[in-house]
């Protein structure tokens, strides 16, 4: 039906546009960024704990590692941090495999403004197929997003860990169990209450980031609606005007939809970790 | 834990024994007739035809990269990619970052497109080119207010909201836009020819390649099959090699 569009009218025309191959592949992109979330989000929960966890350490380079990475990310743009962190990493990655696969070429790495490192040390491999070339970059976005959204974790989960009341601690030590214990058992569960409106709060912030993607080269869902909404003339073989418009107001009731859901989750879950917590009852109460 | 992270590492420092001579085609995919992503979702246009023949000569097998044209640069120094191939005149402002084959595509006129009847001059208006082109360039001393832009396709959507008075582009990018604006756009002001033609772009180091690519070029230039491509994607234009 679709193999001539110049022929084809109305709901036909439409149907046949939006599903063309160039379309499948902006259909696919909205699958990149739940992957960007589905992923980030356990390995930001991850590098908040360890940060929250080195700031509250008893030694003290660890703590101040925590309160370095912690405070030094929140003073930066993440923008600023999404550019550098890929491009840092990749040519780090490159230099290491150029010290090792390489040894014999004695050449300096930064010529000039050129970067060079032999064949076999590209990250991936110029020979490699455009799948690896996507994966690894949507690795280095994955590391950026983490390690900024970390950070904002880190102090989130550190704020709850000091909210706690300290007479439930007393309480737990009074009934004799270890410092270990108490962190399991009394510290950690009840922590959750303080904790979950700023994570959720992070998950939010963290699905209007993903537009960023963009930024960082990866064809996302912002890309194709650019790219797809743009006006075409007749070398293509469905030409159109500018329909910017339209793509981006479907990037709106998907990004709202999915924050709405976010936020029906996160209301339930909340409601789940404040069960017996007569404290914080009244707190929400009031 | 570990062992994935051993993995990973090992994944990531030690693969690639085996790989063979692959030239990965930095494109930009958005300035038709020159390169632009087709409704299959694939890379097409004359670049693209160029750049497979090329290949095909000199015996490279090659990949297709797309990358916005304002990282172009950056990210073929950086190594993401080997070639630029996105109708990048040759200038000596690139040349001292970059080097240039010769030429496939001889220097074309530029023109400024504006809505009829609006009446817009283009020595004093606001113009729109797009971001590190020629035609910024030129813009910006022509006396008129440049106003710039990420890709092609806001430049011309620019003047069709009234945003800008006039784009100012290859003519052979706004000749389609014009023609099939059913009279809403028209061409205004004198053309200007810019630049010393359109070549693909390589790194300084990359020397051997350069030349591997300057022969093939030779060939298609000597042997008619360039200015063939030339006629089918520029109009029937008469090319000049």
């Amino acid at each position: 039906m679709c193999s001539d569009p110049s022929l084809l009218e109305g709901w036909q025309w439409l149907w046949c546009y939006l599903s063309t191959p160039k379309h499948q592949q902006f259909y696919a992109s909205f699958l990149v960024v739940f992957a960007v979330l589905i992923v980030t989000a356990p390995v930001t929960m991850i590098l908040g704990f360890a940060g929250a966890l080195a700031r509250r350490s008893a030694f003290l380079p660890l703590r101040c590692f925590g309160i370095v990475y912690t405070s030094m990310i929140r003073g930066v743009p993440e923008i600023i941090f999404f550019l550098f962190v890929p491009i840092a990493l990749d040519q780090l990655v490159e230099f290491i495999r150029h010290r090792i696969k390489c040894p014999e070429i004695t050449d300096p790495i930064y010529q000039g403004a050129d970067f060079v490192v032999c064949m076999a040390a590209k990250m991936p491999l110029g020979s490699s197929p455009q799948w690896a070339h996507g994966l690894w970059g949507f690795t280095l976005a994955v590391i950026a997003f983490s390690i900024v959204y970390g950070a904002f974790a880190a102090n989130t989960l550190h704020g709850a860990l000091n909210a706690v009341p300290q007479n439930q601690l007393e309480t737990a030590r009074a009934f004799g169990m270890s410092e270990r214990q108490i962190f399991r058992r009394i510290h950690l569960p009840q922590m959750w209450t303080y904790a979950l409106p700023g994570l959720s709060n992070l998950w939010m912030i963290l699905i209007k980031a993903t537009p960023l993607l963009f930024l960082l080269g990866i064809e996302d869902i912002v890309y194709w609606a650019k790219e797809l909404g743009g006006a075409k003339t007749s070398y293509f073989a469905y030409p159109h005007p500018d329909w910017r418009l339209w793509y981006f107001l479907a990037l709106l009731v998907f990004y709202l939809s999915l924050t709405r859901v976010s936020e029906v989750v996160f209301k339930s879950l909340t409601a789940r970790v404040s069960k017996g917590q007569s404290l914080l009852g009244q707190a929400t109460a009031s | 834990m570990k062992k994935i992270l051993i993995a990973a590492m090992i994944a990531v420092f030690a693969t690639g024994s085996a790989y063979a001579q692959t030239v990965r085609m930095g494109t930009e995919g958005a300035y038709p007739p020159y390169n632009f992503i087709n409704d299959k979702g694939e890379i097409d246009g004359f670049e693209r035809n160029v750049g497979d023949k090329l290949c095909e000569i000199a015996k490279l097998e090659c990949v297709w990269v797309k990358n916005d044209w304002d990282s172009i640069i950056p990210n073929l120094v950086s190594g993401n990619y080997d070639t630029i191939i996105a109708g990048m005149s040759i200038t000596e402002e690139r040349d001292k970052v970059i080097d240039f084959t010769d030429p496939y595509f001889p220097a074309d006129p530029s023109a400024y497109m504006a809505l009829a009847g609006a009446g817009a001059d283009v020595t004093k208006g606001n113009v729109a080119a797009q971001v590190n082109t020629i035609q910024s360039g030129h813009v910006a001393g022509s006396g008129a207010t440049l106003v710039e832009f990420a890709t092609p396709d806001e430049t011309t959507a620019a003047v069709r909201s009234g945003e800008a008075d006039a784009v100012f582009a290859d003519k052979a990018f706004l000749q389609k836009i014009v023609d099939e604006s059913k009279g809403e756009l028209i061409f205004i002001g004198e053309e200007v020819i810019l630049g010393k033609g359109v070549g693909l772009g390589v790194r300084e180091s990359d020397a051997e390649l350069k030349g591997k690519l300057n022969a093939a070029i030779a060939i298609m230039k000597k042997d008619g099959s360039l200015n063939a491509l030339i006629a089918k994607w520029f109009d029937g234009m008469k090319g000049p090699y």
